[in-house]
């Protein structure tokens, strides 16, 4: 059992007062995660101790900068059960997902003028196919899309059944041997569906192709050794695990961050620059161009920290209640229905819904009336949205720092919006004006 | 944020539905939650506008849709561009602009809605898309089309509902 009310304290940002002095209900962790004062501190005090350029400079600072950057990659890579150079970090998890699938598009480019070198596994031609499922946020739908729009390779899909699983029927039919490059979420961010990936990953690979995993919802909520879900590369991102935004991971086995291509190129990135050509630092530093996120890594690192103090185990078995809880909850209301799992099997705690008479943003705009944050629209995945035949959708997506009572808020705030919206139309609700 | 008068028009929307002879239509899509509207417009007999909707989305677009197509239906297309500029007016005023109800009619009732930065683009979706489809129609009028123009770009959307992801 978590002592929420103790976490909560931790939490500065959990103490205010919205919308005419209401307690903040924050219900939107799936979006981004609030950060405990330690990760603040963390910042702070690199800022304030050990600021200047890291990798780079003769000075005191500059190697205890070099120090805390690379510190806090070998606290993050032992939070996912990896190696510190195997993880490379990006500025979000879009950026991560995009390094990957421009490791095909560039490996195209480049085999068409220079064979040597060029790992064939990322080369993709017409008849290649691409494989990602139904329920797949648009960072990692769009970036294989244009992939396929460079190289004249064929997107394909895992379809959903009704309840918001994948059909796994589907796997062995759509991963095929044309296939060279399977990217799955391990958690949906609209459904809450937690997928099978290991499964998936596993027929990739038998097939030859390249697995790829975005882990941005499941990693802030579970325990999750990036090595056994059979993947080549993850995605996932800082904020959404109580961090500072601007930092996201790609991990990837030194195998496969070897023989890919370089995204973006310019400083650091290089071992050698002559102006016919350059040669590639060693993984992750090859990923890495430019001035990074130093600060940030600093505070993800205070994040992990926090996050393995209380214990990931113990997360993931909260949300679990929680999120049992607030589906008996939602099924006690007269026409909510959540668009997902039905029951807290396989699902983590992101739960979309709909209300029936009502759009998702009006929904949302009675819950703000009452100091209850939730994300209302497509969430980012608009297909899954068209796949549920719904124009958008509310979520509640609960973390390690609420309890009951915000659930129990937000269902309240539903009935309110319903009242409102149904038979209240005539008279403007009390602070809704 | 909702006045009656906004919930009056989102349950009972005034002139819903497509004209026989649209001169010019566009449709609008706001990206960050998939509201869309489809305006189209035409002139009647005497030169009067003719405005037809078709949407669907939250209770601010849809109402909002409405208003405009009660407020400026068989007025000029001079008399009527002043009104949408008005509107504007209230909606980027973030709660400061007194809304003046000679002008604006219903309009009014958004006044609250513009101190909610991310409810102003539902608002003006439907107005958006009547200032593209006048530009189509040749009906935009001289003056301040250029700006005009430079706010529905900048409101996102073009007449495929392309628009940022």
């Amino acid at each position: 059992m978590l002592d929420v009310a103790r976490i909560r304290k931790d939490f500065p940002v959990l103490e205010r007062t919205v919308r005419g002095g209401q307690p903040l209900v924050y219900l939107d962790s799936g979006a981004t995660s609030q950060k405990p004062t330690s990760v603040l501190d963390a910042e702070r005090h690199f800022y304030e101790n050990a600021n200047a350029g890291v990798h780079r400079g003769a000075h005191a600072l500059a190697e205890e900068a070099t120090d805390a950057y690379e510190s806090a990659r070998s606290r993050i890579a032992g939070f996912v059960g990896a190696r510190s150079e195997d993880i490379v970090f990006t500025k979000n998890a879009t950026e991560a997902l995009n390094l990957a699938a421009y490791a095909f598009s560039n490996a195209t480019a480049l085999a068409q003028h220079e064979a040597a070198g060029i790992d064939p596994r990322f080369v993709l031609r017409p008849g290649d196919s691409v494989v990602v499922t139904e329920m797949e946020h648009h960072a990692n739908l769009v970036p294989w899309q244009e992939a396929c729009r460079k190289t004249g390779a064929t997107l394909r899909w895992l379809p959903l059944t009704d309840d918001g699983r994948l059909d796994l029927r589907a796997v062995d039919d759509v991963i095929d041997r044309t296939t060279k490059v399977v990217s799955v979420v391990h958690q949906s961010n609209i459904l809450g569906t937690i997928n099978p990936v290991r499964l998936i990953m596993d027929r990739a690979r038998q097939v030859g192709a390249i697995g790829v995993v975005d882990a941005c919802q499941s990693i802030p909520h579970m325990p999750v050794s990036v090595g056994e879900l059979g993947a080549d590369l993850v995605a996932w991102s800082g904020h959404k695990m109580l961090g500072p935004t601007g930092i996201g991971m790609l991990w990837g086995s030194a195998e496969i961050l070897d023989a890919m291509p370089p995204f973006l190129t310019g400083g650091s990135m290089i071992e050698m620059v002559r102006m016919e050509g350059s040669t590639f630092a060693a993984p992750p530093q090859k990923f890495e161009a430019g001035t990074p996120m130093v600060a940030q890594a600093v505070g993800l690192a205070a994040a992990v920290d926090y996050l393995e103090a209380v214990g990931m185990e113990e997360i993931r078995e909260h949300e679990h209640g929680l999120t049992a809880y607030a589906l008996h909850a939602l099924s006690q209301v007269p026409g909510v229905r959540v668009i997902g799992p039905q029951d807290a099997v396989d699902r983590g705690s992101a739960i979309s819904f709909v209300v029936a008479g009502l759009h998702p943003h009006d929904v949302g705009q009675v819950l703000d009336s009452r100091g209850v944050a939730v994300r209302v629209g497509h969430h980012c995945a608009w297909p899954t949205c068209r796949r549920f035949d719904v124009p958008a959708t509310t979520r509640i997506s609960p973390y390690l720092y609420n309890d009951e009572s915000d659930i129990d808020a937000a269902v309240d705030g539903i009935r309110a919006a319903q009242a409102f919206f149904g038979t209240g139309a005539q008279h403007a609700a009390p602070g809704l004006s | 944020m909702y006045q009656e008068i906004i919930l009056d028009h989102y349950k009972h929307p005034r002139g819903a539905g497509v004209l026989d002879r649209p001169l010019g239509e566009a449709h609008h899509v706001n990206p960050t939650c998939g509201d869309e509207v489809t305006v189209q417009i035409g002139l009647d007999p005497s030169g009067g506008l003719l405005i037809g909707y078709l949407g669907q989305g939250c209770s601010i677009s849809q109402a909002s849709a409405s208003v405009m197509a009660e407020a400026l239906t068989g007025r000029t297309p001079a008399d009527a561009w002043p009104i949408r500029e008005a509107f504007l007016e209230l909606m980027h005023g973030r709660g400061t602009v007194e809304p003046d109800e000679e002008i604006l009619g219903d309009g009014v009732a958004f006044a609250g809605v513009a101190k909610y930065p991310a409810r102003v683009k539902c608002a003006l979706l439907a107005w958006m898309a009547l200032q593209d489809a006048a530009i189509k129609a040749g009906l935009a009028g001289a003056g301040p089309e250029d700006t005009i123009s430079e706010d529905a770009q900048a409101d996102g959307g073009d007449e495929e509902g392309r628009a940022a992801p």
